[in-house]
C-alpha cells in the first residue's frame, strides 16, 4: 500500500477507535443499550463520515450534502458517536444521551437531532425514503449521493425489498445501501429467526451492484466504497459482515444479545480494553 | 455522478478523551424494558405467556407467532413450552398478520404478537382485510400500547385504538393488570372473531384481585361507587383511577370507578348508567384524546341525547417526547397525581365540591 493510502487507513482507524470510545461513554450514561451493535459498526461509520460523505458539520441542512440515512433507529448510539467525531454534535452533548429533554434520544429523530435525516425506530423505512431522496436529487440535478445504513434484520421487511426493486428499476446509481450483517436480531441469531442468506445473491438478483466485505476491516471498506463511488448505471450495496462488540473482548465474548446488559463495573474494563487496542 | 466526494470534508480530528465521567444521576429512558409498576407494587411476571400456556393445554388448536419480538411480548414463554406450536416469522409484521389469517382459515386459533405500533400502523391493511373482514378468530397481541415506553414516537402506540376502532367487527381489549390479562386470554380465544389485545408485558401489576371482579368480554365493571365523581377508565389507567379515588377519599371526595376493559364493542349501557348524572365525569385512558375512550364515551352520550360534559384524561394530540416513563406520565397527565389534580381543579371550576365542602386540597 502507498504511503498516503497507509495514512488514510491509519487516520480512519483512529477515528473508529474514538467513535467506539464515545459509544462506550453513552452506553455507560444509560447503563445499558445497543453497545454491541455500535462497536460492530464503528469502522463503517468512520469510513463513511471520515472519507466518503460530502457534508458540512456546522451546517447539517446544507442542500448539496450527501445524505446518510440511519434506517435502524436503535443504532443511534453509534451515529451520535460518529457525528461527534465529525463535529456535528458537540462532544459534551453525548452526556445527555437518552436522558429527558435530550436532543439525543435512544432512537434518533429527524425533527430535533442534529445531523439526522430520518426519524428512526420503526425498521425497514430507510431504503424507501432513500429512494425518494435519490430520485429527487437526480431530478433536481443535484449530484449529492444518498447512503442508507440498514441491518440484516431489516432484510426481513418486505418494504426493504420493495425499495430495492424501485432503486434498480430507476437506475439510481446515486444510492448506496450498506447492510450491517452482524448475524443477530431481537429474538436471536438471524439464521434461527428468519434465514436471509445468501444475502449477496439476493441483492444481485434485485439488480444491484453488490459487494461483500469484512465490515471491521478499514482497508477493505475503503476500497469497496471507492469502487462503489465510481460505479454507474445501477444502485450499489455494500454488505458488511461485522462482529458485535468489536474492539472490546469483554463484550465480544459474551453471549450475543440484541440488548446487551453491561454491569456498572464492566464499563471501566471495556474502556481499558478499547484503549489497549485489544485484538479484534 | 459526482466524483468530488473526498474534497469538502475531512473529519475534524479531536482529542480522544471522552467527555467527563462525573455527572449527577439522571432519569434514564426506560426504553424497551420499561415497567409502569409503582415501586413495591405487587406484580406477576409475563401473565400473557403463562395464560397462553395454560390455555394451550386444553386447546390443541392454539398456536402462537411473532415477528422477531417473542422475547419482548412474553410470547417466549409459549415458544419455549410449545416450540412446535410457535412460528417465528422474522421482523415482518404484514407477513405476521397475513400468516395468522392463513392459520385461522385452516382451523387453528392464532395469537400473533408484535408491538402495538407495528400491528396497527404497519400491518393494518392485513389486519383489516385478511383477518377482520372474514371474521376470523385471530388474536392480535400488541405490546407497548399507548405511552408505555420512553423510546419515542416510533414505539409509542398513542393512537392504536383510534386506528382500530373504525375497523368493523374487531373487538378491542385494553386490560388493566395481570388479572385482566389472565382472564382475557381464554375469553379472546373462546370468542369466535378477530380481537386486538393491548398487552402489558414483563412484571405486570396485579390490582384487580382486591376487588370483586371478573373479566367479561364486552362488559364494563363498576369497581367502586361514589357520589361526587365518576372515573370511566380503561387499561392501566384503571389502576391509576383506583389510586386517585383512594387519595381523593382522604379529602372526602367520593369517587366511582367504572372499568371498561373492552373498548369495542363498548358497554354503552354501563357507560350511560354512570354518566347520566350530575356528578363530575372524567374518562381516563392511556391513549391520545383523539379517537379513544373519551370520544367513544362522548359519542355514546351524544347519540343517546345525553348532554353531559365529560373531562378527558388522555394523551395530547402530539408526537410525544422520549425520556423516562415516570417523567413522561407526569408531563402528559397520566400519573395518579395528574388525575387527582384534574379532579380537584374541575370540582373547583364547576363550583362542585366533595362531600366535605371547603376542605382545602392537600397534595
Ligand atoms: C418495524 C419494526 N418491527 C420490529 C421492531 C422491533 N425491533 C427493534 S430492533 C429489532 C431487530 C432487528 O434486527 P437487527 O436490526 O439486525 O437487530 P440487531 O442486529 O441490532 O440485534 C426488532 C425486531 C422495530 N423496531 N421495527
Ligand atoms: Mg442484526
Amino acid at each position: 500500500m502507498s504511503a498516503p493510502e497507509n495514512d488514510r487507513i491509519a487516520r480512519l482507524s483512529a477515528a473508529a477507535q474514538r467513535i467506539r470510545g464515545y459509544a462506550l461513554h453513552m452506553g455507560e450514561v444509560q447503563g445499558q443499550g445497543y453497545i454491541g451493535q455500535a462497536l460492530g459498526v464503528a469502522d463503517i461509520l468512520a469510513v463513511a463520515y471520515g472519507d466518503q460523505l460530502r457534508f458540512r458539520p456546522e451546517d447539517p441542512q446544507w442542500e448539496d450534502r450527501d445524505r446518510f440515512l440511519l434506517s435502524i433507529g436503535h443504532y443511534a448510539i453509534a451515529l451520535y458517536a460518529a457525528l461527534a467525531e465529525a463535529g456535528t454534535i458537540p462532544l459534551e452533548e453525548l452526556d445527555s444521551y437518552g436522558s429527558d429533554e435530550s436532543r439525543l434520544p435512544m432512537s434518533a429523530m429527524a425533527s430535533y437531532t442534529p445531523g439526522v435525516e430520518i426519524s428512526g425506530g420503526s425498521l425497514g423505512h430507510g431504503l424507501t425514503v432513500a429512494t425518494g431522496m435519490a430520485l429527487g436529487l437526480r431530478h433536481l440535478g443535484n449530484p449529492a449521493r444518498v447512503f442508507n445504513l440498514l441491518s440484516d434484520g431489516e432484510l426481513d421487511e418486505g418494504s426493504t425489498w420493495e425499495a430495492a426493486m424501485a432503486c434498480a428499476h430507476h437506475g439510481l446509481d446515486n444510492i448506496t445501501a450498506i447492510v450491517d450483517v452482524n448475524a443477530l436480531q431481537a429474538d436471536g441469531p438471524t439464521a434461527g429467526v428468519l434465514r436471509t442468506e445468501p444475502v449477496l445473491d439476493k441483492w444481485q438478483a434485485f439488480g444491484w451492484h453488490a459487494l461483500r466485505v469484512d465490515g471491521n476491516d478499514i482497508a477493505a471498506l475503503v476500497s469497496a466504497f471507492d469502487e462503489i463511488a465510481d460505479h454507474q448505471g445501477a444502485p450499489s450495496v455494500l454488505i458488511c459482515d461485522t462482529r458485535i462488540g468489536c474492539g472490546v473482548p469483554l463484550l465480544m465474548e459474551r453471549e450475543k444479545a440484541h440488548f446487551m446488559r453491561v454491569e456498572e463495573h464492566e464499563w471501566q474494563i471495556a474502556r481499558t480494553q478499547l484503549e489497549e487496542g485489544s485484538p479484534r | 455522478m459526482t466524483t468530488t466526494h473526498h474534497t469538502t470534508h475531512q473529519a475534524t480530528s479531536q482529542a480522544s478523551t471522552a467527555p467527563t465521567h462525573a455527572r449527577p444521576a439522571k432519569l434514564k429512558t426506560s426504553a424497551m424494558i420499561a415497567s409502569f409498576a409503582d415501586p413495591g407494587q405487587k406484580t406477576t411476571p409475563a401473565p400473557f405467556g403463562h395464560a397462553l400456556n395454560q390455555l394451550a393445554e386444553q386447546r390443541p388448536e392454539i398456536v402462537g407467532l411473532s415477528a422477531d419480538l417473542a422475547k419482548y411480548t412474553d410470547m417466549h414463554i409459549f415458544r419455549d413450552k410449545h416450540p412446535e406450536r410457535f412460528f417465528q416469522m422474522g421482523m415482518s409484521e404484514q407477513s405476521l398478520l397475513g400468516t395468522a389469517a392463513g392459520l385461522a382459515e385452516v382451523g387453528l386459533v392464532p395469537f400473533a404478537s408484535t408491538y402495538s405500533v407495528f400491528a396497527t400502523r404497519r400491518a393494518y391493511d392485513f389486519l383489516c382485510l385478511d383477518i377482520a373482514e372474514p371474521g376470523l378468530n385471530v388474536n392480535v397481541v400488541g405490546a407497548l400500547p399507548g405511552l408505555t415506553t420512553g423510546y419515542g414516537p416510533s414505539h409509542q402506540a398513542t393512537e392504536d385504538i383510534a386506528i382500530l376502532r373504525g375497523c368493523p367487527g374487531l373487538t378491542i381489549v385494553d386490560p388493566c393488570d395481570a388479572v385482566d390479562i389472565e382472564q382475557a386470554v381464554p375469553a379472546l380465544a373462546a370468542y369466535d372473531g378477530p380481537t386486538y389485545l393491548r398487552l402489558l408485558r414483563g412484571a405486570v401489576p396485579r390490582v384487580l384481585d382486591e376487588y370483586d371482579y371478573t373479566f367479561q368480554l364486552g362488559k364494563a365493571a363498576e369497581l367502586r361507587t361514589g357520589r361526587d365523581v365518576v372515573l370511566i377508565s380503561t387499561g392501566l389507567m384503571t389502576m391509576r383511577a383506583l389510586q386517585a379515588a383512594e387519595r381523593l377519599e382522604a379529602d372526602h371526595v367520593d369517587v366511582a370507578v367504572l372499568h371498561v376493559p373492552t373498548i369495542k364493542p363498548l358497554d354503552t349501557e354501563a357507560v350511560l348508567a354512570v354518566a347520566r348524572t350530575d356528578r363530575l365525569v372524567l374518562t381516563c385512558e392511556n391513549h391520545t384524546v383523539v379517537g379513544g375512550l373519551a370520544e367513544s364515551v362522548a359519542s355514546t352520550l351524544a347519540f343517546a341525547g345525553v348532554g353531559n360534559r365529560i373531562v378527558p384524561v388522555a394523551l395530547p394530540d402530539e408526537f410525544l417526547a422520549a425520556g423516562a416513563l415516570p417523567t413522561l406520565h407526569d408531563r402528559y397527565g397520566l400519573s395518579t397525581d395528574s388525575i387527582v389534580s384534574r379532579v380537584r381543579a374541575e370540582l373547583q371550576a364547576s363550583g362542585r365540591t366533595g362531600g366535605d365542602a371547603g376542605e382545602p386540597p392537600s397534595l
